[in-house]
């Protein structure tokens, strides 16, 4: 095997400008390849951990209907007390789970006595909050974290809407708000930070303690309408989402219907499209790969068969048998795939280094993003194997062709 | 028994409606040894009568036995396997692998289509170098070489795995008259120190005189038997 790889190289090496121009291309299209794989891996990997680790969780489990009307922030799907405090023992029995924050969302009006504006707000748990949501306090543009979030009395803003009001930090503002019957209700607040907007739902929101929010909409009972929950192993999110509706499911209203809805991150951000999209973009570009390597060294194949029948008929007639014949055109082919792959997986190396040295920053929507492309050694190795595959393929043709020639036939080509 | 042994051998091409009779019915016999030519006009069935003995062309009619084979019968890998046991082919435009030095060349036989085990071929490789007169050449590539130095490196490749019989279609009908002549010399040196048996063609009759055997072929047919000089 060696020895016919031997005669393949030297064979490259005689026409060794066509062979690195092949083999250039293969480098190219691996390259192209690896970056975007690894760029997009980490874009994905950024924005994710921003929503699952700023915003959403993991999970999130609600009472039914209320996602499908999330947008109204309504007041009359609570959870109530006992039902809260049944699914936080059934969570603390998971071991999958690693934090978990339950929510009072509803809307409000913000006024700073001058100007008014609707707001959209967390009543939070500050403590609780912050450990299911470890990036939350990272998007603090000013102000500080006090109380583990922040404390009663106290509210976190959304950037845009404190600069378009021109709230500062330390600044008093009314909140009013009006409960499920209607009634209406205001309260003063100091401003303690103002939040960096993020993309995704919840991404414009304030947060404030959840007493103040349940004193603001005069709730008699500590009710949450959002349980959102941080897992150990973001990996598990499926699997663990279907065990706990599972076990969800033993809470049912009086007609045996199920109470509790548990949604996964991804059913609850538009993101998750474009994260699709991206895998989908992966898939083409990789589809684009195989058909550069294929077409590359299949053409050069073909024309190293062509250029070479005497030569081929020589070694036919000699007793060369078909198979090592055959062995010998893959094995250019072959030979090829793997000097390409080689050389675009240090090139590719290369260049998600110097992106990394560089820090590649870029916005999107109002967010700064700071990549940190990284190339995972089971994506290379998959890259390569393919590259390596489908140049065997690719030469497999041009190879049968050589070694089925018949010698006699092949000597007097001209 | 002889080494080759044909009888009412025929071969006819057919290119469309068109048959051309290469070979009409020859018989002849080579035995173990020889250093026999096939002489003829352009055209006469030479090339077509060595092919037929090296396995790389079938006849169409009579009966060809080489080392006491049916050469017709054997299939293609069979006949692969044949030539590579047996044969040795020496070409009229040498055919050496371009990217090999002369040596590896000499080689390739025994590495490619035999396995032999690198001492044993280095040792062949040295002796044939040196049989053939270009030891100082070994490494050197083909388009380093003048014709006349690389025919005789493709004697000495087709002498390699000591094979019984070696076919040369026109060795010498790209060299010019002296070094054809000096080839011609090798060969029958080669035959008189390994005691292989070589056929070849030639329709120059100035080196007619240096075969022990000639068959003279005109018209697909052999012509008043069996002649020439010795
Ligand atoms: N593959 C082929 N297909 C068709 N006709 C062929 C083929 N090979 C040889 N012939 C014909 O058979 C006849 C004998 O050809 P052959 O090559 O054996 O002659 P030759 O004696 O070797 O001639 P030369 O001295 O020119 O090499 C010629 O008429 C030739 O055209
Ligand atoms: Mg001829």
């Amino acid at each position: 095997m060696i020895r016919v790889l031997r005669l393949s190289a030297r064979n490259l090496a005689r026409y060794w400008r066509r062979s690195l121009l092949t083999a250039g291309l293969i480098v190219l299209g691996m390259v192209a390849v690896l970056l975007f794989v690894a760029v997009s891996a980490s874009f994905k990997q950024i924005m994710i951990g921003q929503i699952t680790d700023s915003m959403l969780g993991h999970l999130q489990v609600h009472q039914r209907g209320y996602v499908a009307s999330i947008e109204n922030l309504p007041l009359n799907l609570n959870m109530k007390p006992e039902m809260v405090a049944r699914v936080e023992a059934l969570l603390r029995e998971m071991p999958e789970v690693e934090a978990v924050t339950p929510r009072l969302k509803f809307g409000a009006m913000l006024s700073d006595f001058e100007e008014t504006t609707n707001i959209r707000l967390n009543g939070v748990v500050p403590e609780r909050e912050a450990a299911a949501m470890p990036l939350l306090a990272g998007r603090l543009l000013d102000g500080e974290i006090r109380n583990g979030l922040l404390e009663p009395g106290a509210l976190l803003l959304p950037e845009l809407l404190a600069r378009g009001m021109g709230v500062q930090v330390g600044d008093t503002v009314v909140l009013v708000a009006t409960n499920v019957d209607g009634s209406v209700n205001g309260r003063t607040f100091l401003v303690q930070g103002v939040l960096d907007a993020v993309t995704g739902p919840g991404g414009r929101d304030g947060y404030l303690h959840i007493d103040d929010a349940r004193a603001l909409l005069r709730m008699e009972a500590p009710e949450v309408n959002q349980i959102a929950i941080r897992l150990q192993d973001p990996d598990q999110t499926e699997r663990v989402a279907r065990r706990l509706e599972q076990m969800l499911g033993e809470i049912v209203n009086p007609r045996g219907q199920p109470l509790l809805t548990v949604h996964t991150w991804d059913q609850l951000t538009p993101f998750a499209n474009i994260a699709r999209m991206i895998d989908l973009l992966d898939l083409f570009i990789r589809i684009m790969l195989v058909g550069i390597v294929l077409i590359a060294v299949m053409n050069v194949m073909i024309m190293s068969v062509y250029e070479r029948v005497r030569e081929i008929g020589t070694i036919a007639a000699i007793g060369t048998p078909p198979g090592r014949i055959l062995a010998l055109f893959v094995g250019e082919g072959v030979l090829l795939g793997v000097v390409g792959t080689l050389v675009g997986t240090l090139v590719s190396l290369g260049v998600v280094r110097l992106l990394n040295v560089w820090s590649v920053e870029f916005a999107f929507g109002r967010q700064e993003i700071v990549l940190a492309p990284a190339l995972a050694p089971g994506d290379i190795l998959w890259v390569a194997a393919i590259v390596v595959a489908v140049a065997a393929a690719a030469s497999l043709q041009p190879a049968w062709k050589a070694a089925r020639m018949d010698p006699n036939t092949a000597l007097r080509h001209v | 028994m002889a080494l080759v042994e044909a009888s009412g051998l025929h071969k006819t091409y057919r290119e469309g409606d068109v048959s051309v009779h290469a070979v009409r019915g020859i018989d002849f016999s080579i035995e173990s040894g020889g250093f026999v030519a096939f002489v003829g006009p352009s055209g006469s069935g030479k090339s077509t009568v060595l092919n037929m003995i090296g396995c790389l062309d079938r006849a169409t009619g009579g009966k060809l036995l080489v080392l006491d084979t049916d050469v017709a019968a054997l299939g293609r890998r069979e006949a692969a396997d044949f030539r590579g046991a047996n044969l040795g082919f020496v070409f009229q435009d040498f055919n050496l692998i371009p990217v090999l030095s002369a040596a590896e060349n000499i080689e390739y036989p025994l590495l490619m289509v035999q396995n032999w085990p690198v001492a044993k071929r280095r040792a062949r490789v040295a002796e044939l170098l040196e049989a053939v007169g270009i030891a100082d050449r070994a490494d050197k590539r083909p388009d380093q070489l003048s014709g006349g130095q690389k025919q005789r490196v493709a004697v000495a490749r087709a002498l390699a795995s000591k094979p019984k019989l070696v076919l040369a279609d026109e060795p010498t009908a790209n060299l010019d008259h002296v070094t054809a002549l000096r080839i011609i010399d090798l060969m029958k040196a080669m035959r008189d120190e390994f005691g292989t048996t070589f056929v070849f063609s030639t329709h120059d009759p100035r080196i007619v005189d240096a075969a022990e055997e000639v068959f003279h072929l005109e018209d697909g047919r052999i012509v008043d038997g069996v002649g020439g000089s010795t």
